[in-house]
């Protein structure tokens, strides 16, 4: 059912793809209704259709239909696969929320709601311990983030009108608004570049950046169909929609440009570092995704909003497509660790392929989709930065190592236990079909241009300059797995400092452990302990006791036995009496 | 000169003192004699009254008083001489049957 719900999804988007490509439909499009109306506030539920959110669409739709199917074959012996597919539709349908949502409001509901989607499908096997503990940091690092990203959207709704009644959320409104109000000095450019910071704090927590990055590779406890939709295509890519929604803030703002592309450049070069030495397939390839946004980012800090969102497209494909891949190779032998596969080449021929495809769209390899889409982003860096563009060009080289390595680890190597793996079934096979096809074709479907960009020819130099490193990336891998020329261990041990600061992630995870462990936990046990001594203990439980015998002990002076307590009683109250008798 | 308000003092200095009496002895038999006191006291109160206003009546419920006071006086001293058979003692604290 789900599927076919989605189906019907991918229906629509697709017909209004083709009435927008026909002329009929003129863009943009927003249907809204009032949804909270409260004196001052008034916020609205809508759905807002351009040529961004429609693109954007179709990937979530298109990509996730493939999954859907490929879930089917994947999720097939589980005993949660109703609550899998559930969540899976309540997942896409979040994403859409964010993608077609005509104000921020609604965007950030959608936010929290995929970020809840990600815990709970993260967790989906939630009797391992590892997965449960996945899914919460994946939960508590969005909530972070996303704690800088609501105060974002609050300061832009307080920014859009000095009359608190004009106030609004929506995106179009606002961004027509906000370059008046800069213009006549009402709002300022620090206010605004702080802005600009908040709501990119959003954007580190949903794509990973740096330094928020650390809830990814965990993430890979779940489904690998799960990786694959929204750790690779769809959620971690909401980030950079946002960017490209709010790109017309940032424009004007070259610090927070800077700020942007340079986190998305750290982030790039630091995730494929990670992914030199990893063993787990699947982390390979979550840290292959870091990467990739980070490129993603990067292009969006540049300038180029249509490169990112280019590069996002094509990075769902051939993604999605990698972890599929593998998911299919998990599903038949049971094991993701490279080093324990080997031989797949021949036991699983379309696998490899589907691999090598995806693998090669990655690096970048001339005329697949990844090619066109990085040459984008590296020419934009070539323009703007040369830190940018070398930090651009070598992580290329990195990419194109690592999946090579992983690709001739666990699959062309000769193993020496031969495993025991069959091919998918072919609901598994069909989507890793489609995706190759479009990871191979998806540079031509015209998607920059669909974006508003005219210019898709591409740099000879830069072209060349990629392809000579992507190919030294290529020869390094083959050299040192295939032909064993070069022994990787020999190379550890001579850069084993370099091995020891990767093996420990940059140090990152120990950082915020120790900081939740030891900072946050003590505090917070120790204002819980003592709210609990002074207040429950002290005040409910004790103090309920404490009055309860007051009580009784002040009563029971009405039942000493004596006669003079009485007659005291009685003449206390003829005091009284006369008191209150002569007073009126 | 002695006006009516000084024995109205008198009197109600008299049933306090009865009264306090009443409330701090621990004798039964002391207690019994407060009583008596306080009987005194409103006695004096009505004479006091009757000679005031003229009114011989104050005098007539003296005597009646003198008399409910002998009566309840005999009832007294017979629970004080039962107390002291049962309980072996004149300390009125320990008749606390009816304490918690």
């Amino acid at each position: 059912m789900a599927v076919g719900g989605l189906l019907v999804s991918l229906a629509c988007a697709s017909w209004l793809f083709f009435q927008t490509f026909q002329g009929k439909l003129i863009l943009p499009v927003e249907f809204a209704i009032d949804w909270l109306v409260l004196p001052d506030l008034v916020v609205p539920f809508g759905i807002l259709i351009d040529r961004l959110s429609l693109l954007m669409s179709l990937v979530v739709t298109g990509v996730g239909s493939a999954i859907f199917l490929y879930s089917i074959g994947y999720m097939a012996d589980d005993k949660g696969y109703s609550r899998y597919f559930a969540l899976l539709a309540l997942f896409v349908f979040s994403m859409l929320t964010i993608v077609l949502a005509n104000n921020w409001v609604e965007l950030f509901i959608g936010w929290e709601l995929v970020g809840f989607c990600s815990y709970a499908l993260i967790g989906h096997w939630y009797e391992r311990p590892q997965a449960a503990e996945a899914g919460n940091k994946a939960f508590m690092v969005n909530r972070v983030a996303d704690f800088g990203f609501l105060l974002g959207i609050l300061a832009l709704w307080a920014s859009s009108s000095p009359m608190a009644t004009e106030r609004t959320f929506n995106y179009q409104l606002l961004q027509t608004r906000i370059p008046d109000l800069l213009e006549t000095g009402w709002l300022s450019g620090g206010t605004m570049s702080l802005i600009g910071l908040l709501v990119f704090c959003g954007v580190i927590g949903k794509s990973a950046q740096v330094p928020l990055h650390v809830w990814l590779p965990d993430a890979m406890e779940g489904p690998t169909p799960v990786s694959a939709l929204i750790h690779a295509a769809t959620m971690v890519a909401a980030g950079v929609y946002l960017l490209c929604r709010v790109f017309w803030l940032f424009e004007n703002l070259p610090g927070v440009l800077m700020v942007v592309s340079w986190v998305g450049a750290i982030t790039a070069l630091l995730s494929a570092s990670l992914a030199l030495v990893e063993h787990d397939l699947k982390r390979i390839l979550a840290y292959s995704t870091l990467s990739q946004l980070g490129y993603m980012v990067m292009a969006l800090g540049l300038g180029g909003a249509v490169a990112g969102m280019y590069h996002l497209s094509t990075h769902a494909f051939f993604k999605a497509l990698l972890f599929l891949a593998a998911g299919s190779v998990i599903h038949a032998t049971h094991r993701q660790n490279i080093w324990e596969l080997g031989g797949l080449r021949n036991s699983m021929p379309l696998t490899s392929s589907a691999f090598l495809v995806g693998g090669l769209a990655l690096s970048g390899f001339p005329f697949l989709s990844g090619f066109y889409s990085k040459d984008e982003i590296l020419v934009l860096a070539h323009e703007h930065d040369a830190g940018l563009y070398a930090i651009g060009t070598i992580t290329a080289g990195m990419t194109a190592f690592y999946i090579t390595r992983a690709w001739f680890v666990a699959f062309a190597r000769k193993s020496a236990s031969p495993i025991h793996a069959h091919e998918s079934p072919p609901v598994m096979a069909g989507p890793l079909v489609i995706l190759s096809i479009l990871s191979l074709f998806g540079g031509y479907l015209g998607i920059p241009a669909f974006l508003g960009q005219h210019t898709g020819h591409i740099h000879l130099q830069i072209a060349t300059v990629s392809f000579v490193t992507i190919a030294l990336g290529f020869g390094l891998a083959w050299l040192m797995y295939v032909k064993q020329t070069i022994s990787p261990t020999r190379l550890a041990s001579r850069l084993a400092w370099g091995y020891w600061v990767l093996e420990r992630k940059y140090g990152f995870d120990r950082l915020y452990t120790w900081y939740v462990e030891q900072v946050q936990q003590r505090i917070v046990a120790g204002a819980c302990a003592l709210f609990e001594r002074l207040i429950i203990i002290g005040l409910a439980v004790n103090g309920t006791a404490w009055i309860t015998k007051t009580a009784g002990r002040l009563i029971r002076y009405c039942q000493t036995g004596k006669v003079q307590s009485y007659v005291l009683a009685f003449f206390s109250g003829v005091v009284a009496f006369l008191y209150l008798a002569s007073r009126f | 000169m002695i006006t009516l308000n000084h024995y109205l003092i008198t009197s109600g200095l008299l049933f306090a003192i009865g009264l306090v009496g009443i409330m701090t002895r621990r004798n039964i038999l002391l207690i019994l004699l407060c009583i008596e006191l306080m009987f005194n006291a409103a006695n004096l109160a009505f004479i006091a009254y009757a000679k005031a206003w003229g009114d011989l009546s104050g005098q007539l419920i003296v005597f009646f008083v003198i008399t409910v006071a002998a009566a309840e006086v005999t009832v007294g001293l017979a629970i004080a001489i039962l107390m002291a058979r049962q309980l072996k003692t004149l300390n009125a604290d320990e008749v606390n049957l009816l304490k918690w």
